[in-house]
């Protein structure tokens, strides 16, 4: 089995010196045909790997922003097998790596009805055993590198890990302010792969104004902890908010999504936006 | 598995609620057990909630129905049910662990007033998360909630009802956890919230199971109770489960009743999912999207149910039932009519079980958890008498 596409990526970066983007949209946001032009034009504008948000009813993890993004998504059919066929239908105009992040329910439900029948008189976990085994090999099939599940901690992680290893694919571990550096290590040790997501905040996703002082400690931790790149999320707008952060901790990658969706629902470009993070 | 109830239970949350969740699990071990704390809570219980409350024999409707009736006396508790029992345990395990605030959700409102009551009771500060529609709906309980000094903060997402004010206390929590204990109102959501809200409504069943042994000399045949996310039933289930000769029924809200309607009987009509942190029967579509919910009762209005009923459910040890909105309605004015207690909508669907299964149980004891009173729902029962009369007029 090949080396994670997005650890290659981050680090093929890493070695000109350049800052990893990580741009994140809930698919079918704003509409069926826009999400997919505005996927395309972040592709062509510097986006290295590109988060597809999953629509989910109960997003508990997001912030107004985002959640407003899913459920818009939501209302225009923006479920897994829109995004499975999208990818299919532009694969050849998306050079970014290529990461789902939602929540476990919709994952496990992909093939609830068929895994039934595969685990046939099993348990609860047989079925959603069988179904993220379904899942991920279509995932895999899509060009999918990998999956951030918010509400999937460390405890809960294991079946995820079994099935998503086979597809080649890797779950990647969501860490915080309150993550403990043991904590990490265990994370580190269970199998999780492609990059770390840290989160800079104690909060869901959504715009800060400025990045706590506590996030270069959190990044510290995660360093020490993890042979894995790092990427920041929740609360980034611009490239200058990581440069206040101390360059031996500095994260390899940036996500952004909340300042990404207001920038389009204003009506401005996906070029556009990712202009000043490409100087 | 460490926080399942046989394959139902989890800790579906993001990895920043683990640590409170640990430190929750922790100020369980160590404050549960010890005696002191026992008699404080005991203390509240009795001498401000109302405890222990009676058992009451039915005349009227054992007659009527061939059996013999007994109603576990929650509705008689301060501020109007059961939900009291576990706002006071909650609040005075959070109090213990230093905490200054609670943050609850609420439907109906009745979780959010007992929430209110108690930290006003023991000097914390809170905040209650509630649906815009509900607060709408349930004018009357966020006035009581505001009274007791609560904060109420309306929820504008999603469905605006329960489950999307489950989700913003969540939320709220995640960044607000170093000072604040999430007071979870039924026996739902993240390991050890299932356990920890049993563990305080078991009260229930302890002083039920002792009362009928006192005053009939025998256990009941039935124990029945209504189940939404399932913390009145998991209380009068509990100290039964292991009396095999004792049948449990648990009643879901059947909603209207039509073939495709919403409903709140997830056990009986949907099927293993994720929602608020735990794995357990859950309403929703081919996609895994949770589907609204609907009953007459707001209290039972919830897509979703507690991991542990899920348990006895597919173990077998539970049979679980469902009652339409219209059998609670006639189940509410039977009760009020026959024996002079108007009980709550929520509580009127174990009662319209016993009522339709008659028949079957003919001559059976059985022991039921009245597990709220029905003042709060008199707008919502005359409204739907009206338009009962309308309907049998066309």
């Amino acid at each position: 089995m090949s080396a994670s596409r997005l650890k290659k990526i981050i680090e093929g970066n890493q070695q000109k010196n350049k800052l990893t983007k990580v741009p994140f949209l809930s698919a079918g946001f704003p509409d069926r045909n826009d999400f997919w032009k505005n996927i395309i034009e972040l592709s062509e504008n510097g986006a290295d790997i590109i988060e597809i948000g999953v629509p989910f009813s109960d997003p508990i993890a997001d912030g107004p922003v985002v959640a407003a993004a899913s459920q818009n998504g939501l209302e225009n059919g923006g479920s897994l097998d829109y995004i499975f066929d999208g990818l299919i239908k532009h694969k050849s105009r998306i050079q970014s790596g290529m990461v789902l992040m939602g929540y476990v329910n919709p994952f496990i439900q992909y093939a609830w009805a068929e895994a039934c029948r595969a685990a046939s008189g099993g348990t609860v976990q047989n079925v959603v055993a069988e179904s993220l085994k379904i899942f991920t090999a279509k995932a895999a099939e899509c060009g999918v590198d990998g999956l951030v599940v918010p509400d999937l901690p460390l405890e809960e992680s294991g079946p995820w890990l079994e099935a998503l290893k086979p597809a080649g694919m890797d779950l990647i571990a969501l860490v915080g302010p309150n993550t403990g550096l043991e904590k990490m290590k265990r994370y580190a040790a269970s199998g999780v792969g492609g990059y770390v997501y840290v989160v800079s905040v104690m909060g869901t996703t959504g715009v800060r104004e400025g990045l706590p002082p506590e996030v270069t400690d959190t990044l510290r931790r995660a360093k020490e902890a993890f042979n894995l790149p790092i990427a920041l999320g929740f609360g980034l707008t611009s490239p200058d908010q990581l440069k206040a952060i101390d360059a031996d901790v500095r994260p390899e990658a940036a996500v952004f999504g909340s300042a990404l969706i207001k920038h389009l629902a204003a009506g401005g470009s996906a070029a556009d936006f990712m202009a000043p993070w490409n100087e | 598995m460490k926080g399942y109830f046989g394959q139902f239970g989890g800790q579906f949350v993001p990895e920043l609620l683990i640590p409170p969740l640990v430190e929750l699990e922790e100020a369980m071990a160590h404050f549960l057990p010890r005696e002191d704390f026992q008699a404080e809570l005991e203390d509240l219980l009795n001498n401000f909630a109302g405890r222990v409350t009676p058992l009451t024999y039915c005349p009227a409707i054992s007659e009527q129905l061939g059996l013999r009736l007994f109603l576990k006396r929650e509705d008689l508790l301060h501020t109007g049910a059961h939900k009291v029992n576990n706002t006071l345990g909650q609040g005075l395990l959070a109090k213990k662990m230093g905490k200054k605030n609670l943050i609850a959700e609420t439907g109906a409102g009745q979780h959010g007033v007992a929430t209110a009551a108690a930290a006003a009771r023991l000097g914390m500060k809170a905040k209650v998360f509630m649906g815009s529609i509900d607060v709408e709906r349930q004018s009357a309980n966020v006035e009581r909630m505001s009274m007791l000094g609560t904060e109420v903060v309306p929820v504008e997402d999603g469905t605006q009802t329960l489950k999307d004010a489950i989700n913003e206390t969540l939320r709220y929590w995640i960044a607000h956890q170093a000072d604040t204990h999430y007071c979870f109102g039924t026996a739902a959501g993240p390991h050890p919230f299932p356990e920890l809200v049993a563990h305080f409504q078991s009260v229930i069943s302890r002083e039920a199971r002792a009362q009928m042994l006192e005053s009939q000399g025998a256990l009941p045949d039935y124990v029945v109770a209504c189940v939404g996310g399932g913390s009145n039933a998991i209380g009068m289930f509990r100290n039964f489960v292991d009396d095999r000769d004792v049948k449990i029924i648990g009643v879901e809200a059947a909603g209207t009743g039509e073939p495709g309607c919403y409903n709140s009987a997830p056990i009986n009509l949907g099927r293993p999912g994720v929602l608020h942190g735990q794995i357990s029967m859950l309403l929703q579509d081919e996609a895994g999207q949770v589907l609204p919910s609907h009953s007459i009762s707001a209290g039972l209005d919830y897509p979703g149910v507690g991991p542990e009923h899920s348990h006895l459910h597919s173990i077998g040890r539970v049979r679980y039932d469902m009652a339409t909105d219209d059998e609670a309605l006639q189940a509410c004015q039977l009760l009020s009519r026959a024996e002079g207690i108007i009980p709550a909508l929520e509580s009127s669907h174990a009662l319209s079980w016993v009522v339709k299964n008659a028949a079957e149980i003919k001559g059976a004891t059985v022991l039921l958890c009245l597990s709220g009173r029905g003042d709060k729902d008199m707008d919502i029962i005359r409204g739907a008498m009206d338009e009962r009369r309308e309907r049998n007029k066309q």
